[in-house]
């Protein structure tokens, strides 16, 4: 069997990173758009676990947890306070969301 | 001298401190408690003030004389080289000096509570009165000059405060600024005196101690020494009212007429003769400066006498007469006989305290009125006011046997004969002294003799004053008449030294028998312009219509002064308000202000609320900095 060459899982890594970022440029909905975060916190995790195995370093897959860890955090306090914002306003696209403003 | 021996003791600070409590007291308790508590603490206040006084007098006068006892209360300034002591002293000089402002002090109290009875600001008007004499009592205390400097400045603010009494008139208040800003010319002097001395005391530490101050006196160059004395004096013209700075006096008579008695009169305005007395080492060894000073002093005491002849209002007659009588001190001190300057200073403080009493008891009765013109004949209806107020115009005339006679004589005869004195002074004192004769017998006859002039309603209500207040012109009219006889020269000699001129008998008789004469001429023509031809001053006032209304105008100097020193720096300030401080310093700041505003507005378009926009610059950002990263 042979090898993926490394340069397939980069590529793919960036794809997926490019479609989480015009996920969150594009989309309205904020639960979209926290998904789209997923996908490039996980395309940020491909990346380091491929490059861990392309230099035989255990550093890369030590920050992958990391990540994951906080993913899980912030899926937690993220939707929790999209379900308050939702009871406020009825709504949870961003373009309405813009009372921060001058 | 000031080697002799000094005592410590330990309650001189007692003094100031009854003063102090009696300021405490009626400035918090007071106002809960009422005015009968006030009327009995404030008085009392000072009367324990004066009563310690005697003891330290009689403790004083047991030791040997030139003695003093000192007392270094607390280390106040230490710093470099300059180490000032919160240290009181009472010698000869001062002990005189605290003995009159408590002992007067107290009467003038005691009499208030009558005058202000009706008076609702009573808890304040004791206040300050009561702060009055603290910061009085610090002055003649004090053994070093910042000491001094404070009761200097204390006086100073009491007397703005008490000319402004009545604050809701405006003429009050202005008269009390005028006050405070004169006086602040003079202080501004004493201060550069203070500096320029203690700039000259050469290296160590220096307490500016009086004794110090003699002792050093003599290591410092004249000509710097007669600037240090001349700046001093600036500061007594200020304080005591002299040529050029004198305009301040006459305008304080708009504060209540105890407070003119008592600061205006008998005490603060003393405090430059004072001051001066207390240096009189600097003096000596400054004859120029001490010409100044007599020179000064003998001018002032002729031209506020011509003012005072041709007043209508009875207390700015007295006021021009304290004016004139204090320059007669600073003729006294500035011919170097300053036992004589505070012999006078003394009977001056009783006679001068007492008339001013007396026109407040006139003022009282007759309901607020001051024009002499409306009044006459009160001596039916006021018989103590009235010969209480004879005690003080006799005594103040110097008719023989007075309190004014002895002191006036012994500057008059110093005038001529000592070697700082001249024919001129002695004759300028000479005139003065007539003209003091003319105005007061004037003041006299037309206050207390004649017909009444007031108006009905103020002749039924015409009574004489309660007890509170005719017992103190009793005190005052006692003091008047006896006051001569305590010889106070002699008394001051070991502080003072020997009093510098000798006079010949015959020549000092003859001077005795001129000012006796003048005095009786100014009572003569007195009696015959408005006892004998009432008709006969407005017959001369048409017939030297210039002369007339240049007096009776007094000279302008309002106006000159207005003229040359008011409207200008109104001018100049209009100008930096108007030009400078609204055109270039408003400007600076508020175009700073619209500068930044302006370009806010420009960059808040930028904070939209939409969050993908964020997201974008982020994201340009971000790449930005990594192109940057890639491309270097």
């Amino acid at each position: 069997m042979t090898a993926v060459p490394i340069s397939w899982y980069l590529i793919l890594g960036a794809v997926l990173f490019t479609i989480g970022t015009l996920g969150v440029l594009i989309r309205r909905n904020v639960i979209v758009i926290f998904l789209s975060i997923e996908v490039m916190l996980n395309a940020v995790n491909l990346v380091f676990v491929s490059l861990s195995r392309h230099l035989h370093s255990m550093d890369g897959q030590v920050i992958v947890f990391f990540v994951m860890t906080v993913a899980a955090a912030e899926a937690a306090v993220g939707l929790a306070i999209i379900i308050t914002v939702f009871r406020n306003r009825q709504t949870v696209n961003v373009d309405e969301l813009n009372l921060l403003r001058w | 001298m000031h080697e002799a021996a000094t005592t410590p003791v330990h309650y001189l600070w007692l003094i100031p401190l009854f003063p102090a409590l009696g300021v405490v007291f009626n400035a918090f308790i007071g106002p809960r408690l009422g005015k009968s508590a006030i009327s009995v603490v404030a008085p009392a206040a000072v009367g324990a003030a004066f009563l310690t006084g005697c003891y330290a007098f009689s403790t004083l006068l047991q030791l040997p004389p030139g003695s003093a006892l000192v007392q270094q209360v607390y280390p106040w300034i230490t710093a470099g080289t300059l180490q000032v002591d919160v240290a009181f002293r009472i010698d000869a000089l001062s002990a005189v000096m605290v003995l009159i402002v408590s002992g007067v002090g107290f009467l003038i109290h005691v009499y208030s509570v009558g005058y202000m009875a009706h008076d609702p600001s009573f808890a304040r008007y004791f206040t300050y009165l009561n702060l009055f004499t603290l910061a009085m009592l610090t002055l003649v205390l004090a053994d070093n000059l910042p000491l001094l400097f404070v009761g200097w400045e204390g006086v100073g603010l009491c007397s703005y405060l008490l000319i402004g009494f009545w604050y809701t008139v405006d003429a009050n208040a202005d008269a009390g600024k005028k006050a405070f800003i004169v006086n602040r010319i003079g202080d501004a002097g004493f201060l550069l005196g203070l500096f320029l001395l203690f700039w000259n005391l050469g290296s160590g530490a220096h307490s500016l101690s009086f004794g110090e101050i003699s002792e050093h006196a003599k290591t410092i160059p004249s000509g710097t020494l007669t600037a240090i004395a001349l700046l001093f004096f600036v500061g007594a013209t200020g304080k005591s009212a002299q040529l050029p700075l004198y305009v301040w006096l006459p305008d304080a008579m708009a504060g209540p007429t105890p407070v003119s008695a008592l600061i205006h009169a008998a005490t603060m305005v003393t405090a430059g003769v004072y001051m001066i007395a207390r240096l009189h080492v600097l003096y000596l060894l400054a004859p120029s400066a001490l010409t100044v000073v007599a020179t000064i002093g003998a001018l002032t005491a002729l031209f506020a006498a011509t003012i005072g002849l041709l007043q209508n209002d009875i207390k700015k007659v007295l006021a021009y007469s304290t004016v004139s009588q204090l320059g007669y001190m600073f003729l006294g001190v500035g011919v170097g006989a300053f036992g004589a300057g505070i012999f006078h200073l003394m009977t001056h403080a009783f006679f001068k305290g007492l008339l001013f009493l007396g026109a407040g008891s006139v003022i009282h009765g007759m309901g607020g009125e001051q024009d002499m013109q409306k009044m006459g004949g009160l001596r039916h209806h006021m018989p103590i006011t009235f010969w209480t107020f004879v005690f003080a115009t006799i005594a103040i005339t110097g008719i023989p046997g007075f309190a004014g006679f002895f002191s006036k004589d012994e500057i008059l005869a110093q005038a001529f004969g000592s070697p700082h004195g001249s024919p001129w002074l002695w004759a300028i004192g000479f005139v003065a002294a007539g003209l003091t004769s003319f105005y007061m017998y004037r003041l006299l006859f037309l206050t207390f003799f004649g017909d009444c002039r007031a108006d009905d309603r103020t002749r039924h209500h015409l009574h004489e004053s309660p007890l509170t207040m005719t017992l103190p012109l009793m005190v005052l009219a006692v003091l008047s008449a006896l006051g001569g006889y305590i010889h106070l020269p002699a008394f001051l000699e070991p502080v003072f030294g020997h009093e510098a001129g000798h006079i010949e008998a015959t020549t000092e008789h003859l001077l005795m028998a001129a000012s006796v004469a003048v005095a009786l001429a100014g009572l003569g023509l007195a009696y015959l312009f408005y006892m004998v031809q009432p008709g006969l001053p407005m017959v001369l006032a048409y017939k030297a219509a210039g002369l007339y209304n240049l007096i009776y105008n007094k000279y302008w100097v309002d106006e000159l002064y207005d003229a040359l020193f008011v409207h200008p720096t109104v001018v100049v300030s209009t100008w930096l308000w108007r030009i400078f401080d609204v055109g270039v310093i408003d400007a600076l700041v508020n175009g700073t202000a619209e500068t930044v505003a302006a370009n806010s507005g420009l960059w808040r378009r930028l904070q939209t609320g939409n969050l993908q926009q964020y997201a974008v610059s982020m994201l340009l950002g971000a790449v930005a900095i990594l192109g940057y990263l890639a491309w270097r």
